[in-house]
């Protein structure tokens, strides 16, 4: 696992108040909605934010998130594509 | 008799369910960590309750406690407090300075926790909340006396929920009927006052 995998999970589990939730217990390829990790709409705005606070990246288009956030590994692809530090 | 109104108070790290303590942290000033406590203690399962505000943590508790078998569906809500949502209001103030949080946002409005409470015990009710100077029986009385005349509301839970920084002061009471409401007015403020300083 890179870092910046596990950096993402650390972000994700203290931004979304991810109570009694590890970084070992979220998957990698593992859906960040639905039957995964069963996040909400609020949490996907909390998402947007912190691409943007800790990357630098702002989403224009909002159909993108769909696909950037449907697993820590597609959020991780898309942070080393487009990162601005 | 008093004893007959169900009842829970949460005040100075106490939670008082009908008279009798059934949670308590000494020496803990800290909110955010006397509601973790009190979630654990009584190993309610709801994951969500750690993405609530601590005003919303605490109706939501309290609700929890009083009703462990859940609330009946046709109970309505009259809830109130004289801070409204100032605590997470100030919260949310503090991240507009760099990146405002979305899901700081969704709490700023008192009235968010009885949709809270709404969705964990599935009420389809009718709910108030109210914004009062200091607690006043009468009020939350009358509230419950016009939902009760109405035919679709079984029982109402009024709930005094206030907070500003590490203060709070919890008061939720259960109205069984109309006939109960009339013997209430003279007996609230006794349970309320009592250990309020």
């Amino acid at each position: 696992m890179s870092n910046l995998h596990t950096e993402l999970k650390e972000s994700i589990i203290e931004q979304l108040n991810l109570e009694d939730m590890e970084v070992s217990d979220i998957e990698n390829d593992e859906p960040l909605f639905g039957d995964g990790l069963g996040l909400d709409s609020i949490d996907a705005l909390e998402l947007i934010v912190l691409l943007e606070k800790d990357y630098g990246i702002k989403l224009t288009d909002p159909n993108q998130g769909k696909e950037i956030f449907n697993s820590i590994n597609s959020m991780a692809n898309f942070i080393e594509q487009n990162r601005t530090r | 008799m008093i004893s007959e109104i169900q009842h829970i108070i949460i005040r100075d790290s106490r939670i008082v369910r009908n008279g009798e303590v059934i949670f308590e942290k000494e020496n803990n000033r800290d909110i955010s960590d006397f509601l973790k406590s009190a979630y654990k203690a009584f190993s309610i399962d709801y994951p969500k309750y750690f993405k609530m505000d601590r005003l919303s943590k605490l109706g939501f508790l309290a609700t929890e406690l009083l009703f462990p078998q859940g609330v009946d569906e046709k109970t309505a809500l009259v809830f109130g407090n004289s801070n409204s949502s100032l605590d997470t209001d100030e919260d949310y103030l503090k991240t507009m300075q760099s990146f405002p949080s979305p899901g700081l946002f969704v709490y700023t409005l008192p009235n968010i926790m009885l949709g809270e409470i709404s969705i964990r015990q599935q009420l389809y009710s009718e709910n108030t909340f109210l914004i009062f100077e200091k607690f006043d029986a009468a009020l939350f009385l009358d509230s419950a006396e016009s939902l009760l005349l109405q035919n679709n509301t079984n029982a109402v839970l009024c709930g005094w929920v206030d907070l500003h920084s590490n203060d709070y002061d919890v008061f939720l009471w259960h109205i069984a009927s109309l006939e109960q409401l009339k013997s209430q007015r003279e007996q609230i403020l006794k349970i309320y006052l009592p250990t309020h300083e």
